[in-house]
């Protein structure tokens, strides 16, 4: 569907991003924010999840064939290009879906400006620092072999095999691509902000934790305690899922950020108190 | 030619009980710090017996390593500064981009040029894939971190009238003020190491000594990138001694001898490589083009023999490592020459870095190699008259 790939310039710097329902002037602004192995124009994720409103898709800057600009290189700085994005196309009630280091820069973005942000959807993000300082929270995927790290991130991991060998040479720039921009914004400190914790009090928006079960990269604990740390925030398991859960679950994964974007706001956000 | 004696300083007896990893992972308690205070006397000793024979000294740093003690070269360039008497010390490298501090690695330097009385050369390099994981320093754009050290370590030796200050992409500073200032003006000359051409040319511009190893028969185009650039920058044709190049040696009166001395020295190159294999490539260390080669299956062999063909540098036998010119082994005669072959090849090379020790070659075989190839290699390759460059076919 290479029709639904467009390139985007902002604040100079060219991005290429999925965007599926335009069209439909009136419908639902879904921005998708791509876990660090990046996004793939036929994920069936977005086309579900394009039913229930315009999905826009990008690749990170330095993921894809995204430029990245010189000075870029901490997911704060992601942040501030998306807030930028989303005046750019004037976006208002955007309902931000990310996923793993999608997830830890749609709840970075939220602690910023959340204007033109509706709700917000972490699934098995990454992004904070939850056990002391000898706990590893977040396995080092960088001391992992490539089949140890599908056995530990996918529910199935054959789903996660490549054949890189096999890859047209676009793709394979692209992987190369996603891995180093991943590391130049998680290498350290690893996979996480030490400012977030203290920030995320600022998020007033409904927000769900979708949570992959079978992921071994994260600990279920982990995602709650990151849960606990959004006020009102909901926790939802999916089964049969990784740390990818958008991939192994496409359909239930669409079904409950659809659903959550529907329900109404006192029931999508029990406003609790800080505690 | 100028000859640096060089050993990593291994703690070799771990290299026979690991379980697949020399390096990062491999438990720290397999080595005995009572041993490695036996290792480490002798390879200063090894290296103040260089200092007599007429060599210089080189040292470097790895980390978490049974393949290299030294986990920073300045406690042995202290040591060497001291004990040595002549010799220059080569520290080849100093992996500034992984170092917090620059402002310390400067001070350290210019306080070890002044005690050896002005015998530093200050080499500074990248550093191996494997020393990411240990510094934790990102591998992802490093290189613009490691010139922002260089430049500001150079200022902060070159800097002698006031307090300047320094607020880059990296590195704060509000009043640096190095003291004391080195004792070779303006600064200690620079060293560094590459395997690509248009870094190579850069050198060449900036004039700084460039080394290479285990690049062996594919040396020359590394040499000739470097030379254009040295010319387009200076307008002169670059000297022998801007280029160096770090080959193993075993000499021995006869072939036999040598070759089992080669075989032992050859541990450097057969254990150097085992390391997880995750540790080997972090993302970043690489070019994008680079990886997504490696990822379709398709990566260049490095080291070539003079006729062509292909040799793998940790996996080759002692006479693949002769013909590729990465192993310089037999008798002072077959030495001599093997070198001088090779240092036509170069179109001219005026610094031998010597592997004279590595792994389980013991204490009398490397003083008995130390001194035959002083007594009979060095005065050759000292009163060798360099070629020069345009007259060598490439």
């Amino acid at each position: 569907m290479p029709d639904t790939i467009t390139s985007m310039v902002v604040n100079g710097v060219t991005i290429e991003a999925i965007d599926k329902g335009r069209e439909n002037a009136n419908a639902r602004p879904i921005l998708f924010l791509h876990p660090g192995i990046g996004i793939d124009a036929v994920a069936p994720v977005l086309a579900l999840l394009a039913k229930g409103g315009r999905v826009i898709a990008p690749s990170h800057p330095g993921f894809g064939t995204s430029q990245i600009p010189k000075g870029m290189t901490t997911v704060d700085d992601v942040a501030y290009f998306y807030l930028d994005l989303l005046d750019q196309l004037d976006l208002r009630d955007v309902l931000v879906v990310g996923v793993g280091l999608g997830g830890w820069i749609a709840a970075e973005i939220a602690t910023k400006n959340s204007a033109r942000l509706s709700r917000l959807v972490m699934a098995n993000a990454v992004g904070v620092k939850i056990g002391d300082r000898e706990t590893r929270d977040i396995v080092d995927i960088w001391a992992l072999m490539p089949e140890e790290f599908d056995r530990l991130a996918w529910f199935d991991p054959k789903v996660g095999a490549h054949d890189y060998k096999s890859l047209p040479e676009a793709e394979s720039l692209s992987a190369a691509r996603n891995r180093e921009a991943t590391a130049r914004l998680c290498w350290s400190p690893y996979m996480h902000n030490p400012k977030l914790k203290g920030r995320l009090h600022r998020i007033k928006l409904p927000t769900l934790f979708l949570w992959g079960m079978a992921d071994r990269i994260l600990s279920e604990q982990y995602g709650r305690a990151y849960c606990g740390l959004i006020a009102g925030a909901k926790f939802e398991p999916i089964e049969k899922a990784g740390h990818f859960p958008h991939i192994e679950q496409p359909e239930e994964f669409a079904r409950r950020v659809l659903a959550f974007a529907d329900a109404p706001a006192a029931q999508a956000a029990p406003r609790a108190r800080r505690a | 030619m100028q000859v640096y004696y060089f050993t990593e300083q291994p703690y070799y007896p771990a290299w026979n009980s690991h379980s697949g990893s020399l390096r990062v992972n491999l438990p720290n308690s397999v080595a005995d710090p009572k041993t490695a205070g036996d290792l480490f006397h002798r390879y200063y000793d090894e290296w103040k017996i260089a200092d007599e024979l007429g060599y210089n000294i080189m040292v470097n740093e790895h980390h978490q390593t049974a393949t290299c003690m030294s986990s920073t070269v300045i406690v042995g360039l202290s040591v060497l500064a001291r004990e040595t008497k002549k010799a220059r010390i080569l520290v080849l490298g100093y992996p500034i981009g992984h170092r917090p501090d620059p402002l310390r690695c400067a001070e350290e330097l210019a306080t070890i040029d002044v005690i050896s009385r002005g015998r530093l050369d200050m080499g500074f390099i990248k550093g191996v894939p494997y020393e990411f994981p240990a510094s934790n320093q990102n591998p992802v754009a490093v290189m613009d971190r490691f010139w922002e050290a260089h430049d500001f370590i150079l200022k902060a030796m070159t800097s002698h009238d006031a307090p300047f200050n320094w607020e880059g992409e990296f590195f704060h500073y509000r009043q640096v003020n190095v003291w004391p200032r080195p004792v070779q003006q303006p600064h200690p000359p620079v060293w560094t190491t590459t395997g690509n051409k248009s870094q190579a040319r850069l050198l060449g511009e900036k004039g700084y000594v460039m080394a290479t190893l285990g690049s062996g028969y594919a040396t020359r185009p590394l040499y000739d990138a470097y030379r254009a650039g040295y010319l387009a920058k200076w307008k002169r044709p670059a000297p022998a001694d801007r280029v160096a190049y770090l080959g193993l040696v075993a000499v021995a009166e006869d072939e036999t001898e040598a070759r089992r001395r080669g075989e032992l020295v050859a541990g450097y190159l057969r254990s150097s490589a085992i390391v997880h294999v995750p540790f080997r490539n972090p993302p970043g260390f690489l070019t994008v083009d680079d990886n997504a080669r490696m990822l379709r299956g398709q990566s260049a062999p490095r080291s070539f023999t003079k006729d062509g063909r292909a040799v793998n540098m940790h996996h080759g036998s002692v006479q693949d490592l002769i013909d590729a010119g990465i192993l310089f082994c037999g008798t002072p005669d077959q030495v001599t020459r093997q070198i001088l072959d090779f240092t036509e090849y170069c179109g001219g090379m005026g610094n031998l870095l010597m592997m004279g020790h590595a792994g389980f070659l013991s204490h009398e075989d490397t003083v008995s190699n130390l001194t035959m190839f002083s007594q009979d290699v060095m005065p050759r390759l000292k009163a060798y008259k360099q070629p020069v460059p345009e007259a060598t076919a490439a």
